[in-house]
């Protein structure tokens, strides 16, 4: 599970998540964005492609990294997430939190 | 990098009903630990069951929530505890308890965290997702102990 930062040229953050987001890395996640938000970033997407599954404890970083944002006047989408991720956000009622493109593309477009 | 768990499927030794085999892991107190024991514990489930979605996401997820519940709020994370994963195979069940060493919880008196104001928080969603993932779920008296259950259908 590894997680790889890159800077667009519309100065959006992309942190793509491979493998999974769950407790044992969820802090390293977190920490990149913050990293990223203290340097004066504010636009986020996180990409969803080559994500296997996601607990609760990585969810609750995405909510809590999304006030932060939010807060900071900044913007974080989502996207690429599979159908078993989709359903995930949508039984805990986070699809109506996060702003969620199926494809990364459509996301950084929408900044 | 954790150190490596192992467990083997054994045939089950007691007089439990309908159960043919069992698995057993102890898992430390720490979450690096968690992925590599969903994975072992998923390896062996998917053999044994027809509908791979189910255990590809749902026992992943759910075996994922109880770890880190039991690790993080059981034991607090104190390195002296374990974690028990005991897997029951049966004919049209597959039954996975998890047990911590703490003091237990009460499960009623967890919020409903799809109401509006609990979306927003970071917390709370864990034992209310492994019941939207699995057919069933019980817990024992103390509440140190969750036990998931998945049918074959």
């Amino acid at each position: 599970m590894t997680f790889s930062v890159r800077k667009e040229p519309n100065s959006v953050v992309v942190v793509a998540v491979d493998g999974q987001l769950i407790v044992g890395n969820r802090q390293e996640l977190k920490q990149k964005i913050l990293d990223s938000l203290d340097a004066g970033d504010r636009k986020f997407l996180i990409d969803f492609t080559s994500t296997g599954y996601i607990d609760s404890s990585g969810l609750g970083v995405l909510v809590s990294l999304s006030k932060k944002i939010r807060d900071q006047g900044g913007d974080l989408r989502l996207a690429g997430l599979n159908e078993d991720l989709k359903t995930l956000f949508e039984l805990t009622k986070l699809d109506t939190l996060f702003a969620i493109s199926d494809a990364p593309a459509e996301a950084l477009a929408a900044f | 990098m954790p150190a490596a768990l192992s467990a083997a499927v054994r045939p089950c030794e007691r007089a439990l009903e309908g159960i043919e085999a069992e698995l057993q892991l102890f898992v430390p107190s720490d979450v690096s630990f968690v992925e590599e024991a969903v994975e072992l514990v998923a390896r062996h489930v998917e053999a044994s069951f027809v509908d791979r979605r189910t255990v590809r996401f749902n026992v992943r997820v759910a075996l994922s929530e109880a770890l880190a519940n039991a690790i993080l709020y059981g034991n607090g994370e104190d390195a002296s505890k374990g974690v028990s994963v005991h897997v029951l195979f049966g004919r049209n069940t597959v039954q996975i308890e998890v047990t911590d060493e703490g003091g237990g919880f009460d499960y009623c008196l967890l919020p409903d965290p799809v109401l509006p104001f609990a979306r927003m928080l970071p917390r709370g969603r864990g034992i209310y997702i492994i019941r939207e993932l699995v057919d069933e779920v019980r817990f024992n008296a103390l509440g140190n102990s969750i036990c998931m259950i998945l049918r074959r259908d």
